[in-house]
């Protein structure tokens, strides 16, 4: 079985100076690299806007300075935004997104979508690197998966966690790992 | 590059403007041609005089409906004689031999909306890519720069076809082109695309990214045809052969003249394909392209074969 090993690189966040506007997507923890990667920057927050997946009764987080701040409680109303915005928006609106590894594959597709490529969008991972699999064999779900390969906790088979992120399902993929060599299984990585 | 060749007939030869000819090229050998994308563009071979040239021609319009290439040649005053062959020389039934189709300048398919910039006979693959657009019912603008509408090919036809979604500028009627006015206002996610002297490129992007366009949304097609220069010796270090580059020869044609192939595909300086390691250069590089860094022109270590030469006698290369 041939194994995927191109992992999306999702790099730094990295506003421009010359960009007419900034239109920001993060979830959760994601907005801590937007702060950071915006911080010492007033000039670029002023004309920045943020939807940010949070908890409802969540405080704006600080160091946004004059940015349009926007919470959503799940990613779901938090894309749908982000599509509004994006609608609206003129050429020269630089797109940032931070959040898990789902996340940026979702609202990257978003953007990629509406014709933004290359250095008109920057992106960076944060939180926890783990996945939601699926096993593609007994469908069964898992949250929180760290390593590949592991052993599906509903049917016991040896999954390998593709790279896929598959939208309709929110999660990754898990395929046997063993199919060809029962037991023969490459070495455990972390995502 | 070992490319299929093709042999076409000309079916129509006619001038659009004092300076344009329009050639129509269909199979000679019942031969299907392969299909053209907008943007693309065709190696034509020339046998002009006792040489051969071979020039890069964008395909128009009409080719996009398969069977046939079309492409549109302006006469140039200092070209080393292929326009010249082209305008004076050929005619309607003679045939020539052209590459399959190479696209260095494709449509960004999901861009929200097409913004189409053409300068004079920059037209060409812009008028292709019009077309295109206004058959996917595309979001899509035409901006198109001519000196004249007299001197300007294509003018009425565009405007019938493309309406509403064209402007036409005629210097010749005071009106200016600007894309300043243009750039700020076009909805995120719209891609520019720009064919035209060198010189209105660089105006072009500059003001796009003045206004805050990145990089990833600008596209240009560069490519020229190779001028001539003064004659000198290249040598082959690894097929051990060598020869002069004549006058009106670029240093790519000479090579592939005394049988070495050497890899290209847009023979205009864009796209880097015919970059060669130098080994040794009696001269002055000349460097002609829009593709080496001015570093790597400084190393004076790579020559883009295409359309760069040496000024002085003998150039020794890794081919
Ligand atoms: S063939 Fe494209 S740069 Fe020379």
């Amino acid at each position: 079985m041939s194994e995927i090993t191109s992992r999306p690189i999702w790099g730094k966040l990295d506003p421009a100076d010359q960009a007419s506007a900034h239109l920001v997507c993060a979830e959760g923890h994601g907005i801590e690299a937007v702060v950071a990667a915006f911080a010492g920057r007033d000039g670029l927050l002023s004309r920045a806007t943020v939807v940010h997946v949070a908890p409802v009764g969540a405080a704006r987080p600080a160091g946004l300075g004059g940015a349009a701040y926007h919470r959503h409680p799940s990613r779901a109303t938090a894309l749908t935004a982000f599509r509004a915005h994006l609608a609206r928006a003129k050429m020269g609106t630089q797109v940032h997104l931070a959040g898990s590894e789902a996340f940026l594959d979702e609202a990257s597709a978003v953007a990629v979508a509406c014709g933004i490529v290359g250095d008109g969008l920057t992106t960076e991972l944060s939180g926890p690197a783990t996945r939601r699999v699926q096993c593609v064999h007994c469908k069964g779900m898992m949250d929180e998966v760290a390593v590949t390969p592991f052993a599906c906790s509903h049917c016991g088979i040896n999954l390998t966690v593709r790279d896929h992120y598959s939208r309709r399902l929110g999660a990754f993929m898990g395929v046997c790992a063993d199919a060809e060599a029962p037991g023969v299984l490459p070495a455990a990585s972390r995502f | 590059m070992s490319a299929t060749r093709y042999t076409v007939r000309v079916t129509e030869a006619e001038a659009v403007t004092p300076h344009v000819r329009r050639l129509r090229l269909e199979p000679a050998d019942g031969a299907a041609l392969p299909p053209a994308s907008a943007g693309a563009h065709t190696v034509v071979t020339l046998e002009a005089n006792g040489r051969t040239l071979r020039n890069s021609y964008s395909l128009t319009a009409p080719s996009l409906a398969g069977g046939a290439y079309e492409i549109a040649v302006l006469r140039s005053p200092t070209s080393r004689g292929g326009s010249r062959f082209v305008h004076e020389r050929l005619r309607e039934g003679d045939t020539l031999s052209v590459s399959a189709p190479v696209n260095l300048f494709p449509l960004h398919r999901l861009a929200r909306h097409h913004v189409l910039v053409a300068g004079g006979i920059g037209i060409t693959p812009i008028a292709a890519m019009a077309e295109e657009l206004s058959r996917l019912g595309a979001s899509y603008e035409l901006h198109y720069a001519v000196r004249s509408e007299a001197a300007g090919a294509f003018c009425r036809d565009l405007e019938a076809r493309h309406a509403s979604r064209m402007r036409l500028y005629s210097s010749e009627r005071q009106e200016r082109l600007r894309v300043r006015e243009i750039v700020p206002h076009q909805p995120l996610g719209s891609h520019l695309y720009v064919c035209g002297p060198q010189r209105m490129i660089d105006a072009v992007f500059a003001d796009a990214r003045a206004a805050g366009w990145p990089e990833a949304n600008l596209h240009a097609e560069r490519f020229e045809a190779p001028a001539g220069g003064d004659p000198f010796a290249v040598r082959l270090a690894r097929s051990g052969k060598s020869t002069t580059v004549g006058e009106h020869e670029s240093l790519l044609e000479a090579i592939e003249r005394i049988g070495v192939e050497a890899p290209y595909l847009c023979r205009g300086g864009a796209c880097g394909e015919c970059i060669c390691d130098v080994i040794e250069a009696d001269g002055e590089l000349d460097h002609r392209d829009h593709f080496l860094s001015p570093e790597e022109r400084r190393a004076g270590d790579k020559i883009m074969i295409c359309m760069s030469r040496l000024k002085g006698r003998e150039l020794v290369l890794d081919l």
